[in-house]
């Protein structure tokens, strides 16, 4: 090591106070750029994450090619049916990751670190987390869109594709936000990855992603129609339609029928309310 | 500089045992002084200075730095201090200088002066040859060294470390040791922690000993040494003895003319560590031994050490004290509780 220099002193209070928005704006920043390198390094996430709906879109897909026409509501192909429903199970299972770096973060003490640096907001890990899990969620979601196409599934006119977008982030939101949650609540990641693990397919099969209510028995259509995921589903299924109006009915649920407009305020609800429930674990935890 | 008053921890739930990890903890550490903080594993050290850089909130007491509440503003007192964790948090995926950056933005340097700063100390800590490698890559002392860098990155006022040579080559350690230094001569405050005597010897200004979550004893190492009086004698009456032996020669002396105490050390195969009034009385416990056709395999003398300060403090060698909670502590349960 070199001598002594001038480096070594204390300095004085910063000259200048940076304003809050461009301080909390700095460590978001950084942070969000941390996790996206990660990514950029070990990729295998994004990877895994558009390759598995993948298959799912074309073995499924293929498994029903042959489905007699005139079997799905509106006498669609199944291939466009699934691709709804692939379509939200990929933003879905990135959402429902999204805890995983912050929990890795906990138990590996890095967390630690984060909390001894004066950062002007707390929120701004979380804000990180949001950040960084709902561009992937978006870009892998896109990736199954083209894919879709690709395979004669069909795309979204510019209305529709509006509302697929704005679909996918509410339903990303609200997802993120139990991810995030858990991540706090739980002790390790071992029990992290096992609720995502045991959460994910139930929640795909308990909703229309792979049929239509029609198809199911009382019981599973009653979950199936209060299944958040069947609300993001159906509104980018009418949007695939070509003809969208916020005000058809697009699920015939049990309980009564419910058109795109309904179905994204359910899930704008949603998103809002889950942060706000998940809140005081957050404050408690990190402050 | 810093000022911690009675400051009470408790770890515990309802399943584990509740520990009291502080208890009326209280000291005070002067501006430019490199202080220490003595003391075995288990005494408490972590605990206090996880408080002090406001990771834990106290469930009694006060934390002041250069003068701010660290619980009424936190923010404030994290500006001005450095933390060097005893286990260094590292992300394996970034490179070292991607940390660095990554921590100046944490602590809104503007990104000239962090880059500059960021230069400069993997200058002085010569990490250049490897800062650009993933950390996952790093041995144990250039992950310190990182974790120094990230420390000082902002130019804090105190600097605060948390054991920070244990798993050190004697190289790495007399390097940190320099900095240390340096940084004390700079200006800037540095408390550390450490279960190594010959560290906080060689380094400390002033030193705290801290056992059970208490301050022993506190003051420059010189006065502690000088304030303790008498000679020491160290006796081995073989190699390694045995209880039984060492309590049979321990009363022998104890009533020998000039000897003030004589205490077992368990910690170091049985041997006793006696205080005596002067270098005189050597010379009669030899022949005490002689008489009682007692061997005697080696037989010391020294003037008071850091190690006779610890033992006249809490009754025991630090090693002993040591040797006494390693069976007790769970490296689980600790990780646990550092975990957020």
């Amino acid at each position: 090591m070199t001598s002594a220099t001038p480096s070594l002193s204390p300095t004085a209070e910063a000259q200048r106070e940076p304003s809050a928005f461009a301080e909390i704006r700095q460590e978001t920043l950084a942070l969000t750029r941390r996790l996206f390198v990660q990514l950029a390094r070990r990729p295998s996430t994004l990877v895994a994450g558009v390759l598995q709906p993948l298959i799912w879109l074309i073995l499924f897909g293929a498994l029903f090619a042959k489905a007699p026409e005139g079997l799905l509501p509106g006498g669609m192909s199944y291939g466009r049916f699934l691709g709804a429903g692939v379509i939200v199970f990929t933003a879905f299972s990135a959402a429902l990751n999204a805890g995983l770096p912050v929990m890795f973060d906990r138990e590996f003490g890095f967390l630690n670190r984060l909390l001894v640096a004066p950062l002007r907001s707390r929120s701004s890990i979380v804000l990180a987390s949001v950040l960084y899990i709902t561009s992937l969620s978006l870009i892998q979601s896109l990736a199954i869109m083209v894919t879709a196409a690709l395979l004669g599934y069909g795309w979204p006119g510019g209305l529709g594709l509006l509302v697929v977008l704005v679909t996918l982030l509410l339903l990303v939101f609200a997802v993120t936000a139990v991810s995030l949650g858990l991540a706090f609540a739980l002790p390790g990641h071992i029990e992290l990855i096992a609720v995502i693990f045991v959460a994910n397919l139930p929640l795909l099969f308990a909703s229309t992603a792979l049929a239509p209510i029609s198809f199911m028995p009382a019981w599973l259509g009653w979950l199936a129609s209060l299944n958040p995921l069947t609300f993001a589903i159906e509104p980018i299924r009418a949007a695939y339609a070509g003809t969208f109006s916020f005000t058809e009915v697009v699920l015939q649920a049990p309980y009564g029928s419910l058109n795109a407009a309904t179905c994204l305020a359910i899930l704008a609800a949603l998103a809002v309310g889950l942060f706000l429930a998940i809140r005081p674990l957050l404050d408690r935890k990190l402050t | 500089m810093i000022e911690l008053q009675h400051l009470s921890k408790r770890y515990g739930s309802r399943k584990s045992q509740p520990v009291q990890a502080l208890d009326d903890l209280s000291l005070s550490v002067p501006q430019g002084a490199l202080y220490g903080l003595l003391g075995p594993n288990g005494a408490g050290k972590t605990t206090a200075l996880r408080i002090l850089c406001t990771l834990l909130a106290p469930d009694a007491g006060t934390v002041r730095v250069n003068g701010l509440d660290a619980l009424a503003d936190p923010r404030a007192v994290r500006r001005q201090l450095g933390y060097v964790a005893q286990e260094v948090a590292i992300d394996k995926i970034l490179s070292g200088r991607e940390l660095l950056g990554l921590q100046g933005d944490l602590y809104h340097l503007p990104s000239s002066n962090r880059d500059r700063r960021i230069a400069e100390l993997i200058e002085l800590l010569g990490m250049d040859d490897w800062i650009d490698r993933r950390c996952g890559t790093y041995s144990g002392g250039m992950r310190r060294r990182l974790d120094l860098a990230a420390g000082l990155l902002h130019s804090p006022r105190v600097l605060v470390l948390d054991e920070p040579t244990v798993g050190l080559d004697i190289e790495s350690r007399s390097a940190i040791w320099q900095v240390l230094r340096q940084l004390r001569d700079q200006g800037t405050t540095v408390l550390l922690s450490s279960h190594y005597l010959e560290e906080v010897d060689a380094l400390a200004d002033r030193l705290a000993i801290i056992e059970s979550g208490r301050v022993i004893a506190e003051g420059p190492p010189a006065e502690l040494k000088a304030a303790l009086g008498g000679d020491r004698v160290t006796l081995r009456v073989r190699e390694f003895s045995d209880a039984a032996e060492a309590s049979k020669v321990q009363q022998l002396l104890q009533s020998c003319e000039g000897v003030r105490q004589v205490v077992v050390n368990r910690a170091q195969g049985y041997s006793l560590n006696l205080v005596v009034e002067n270098e005189g009385v050597v010379e009669r416990l030899r022949r005490q031994l002689e008489e009682a056709r007692l061997p005697v395999f080696a037989l010391a003398q020294s003037r008071p050490s850091l190690d006779d300060v610890y033992l006249q403090a809490t009754g025991r060698t630090l090693m002993d004290a040591e040797l006494s909670v390693a069976g007790l502590r769970d490296p689980k349960a600790e990780r646990k509780q550092s975990m957020r």
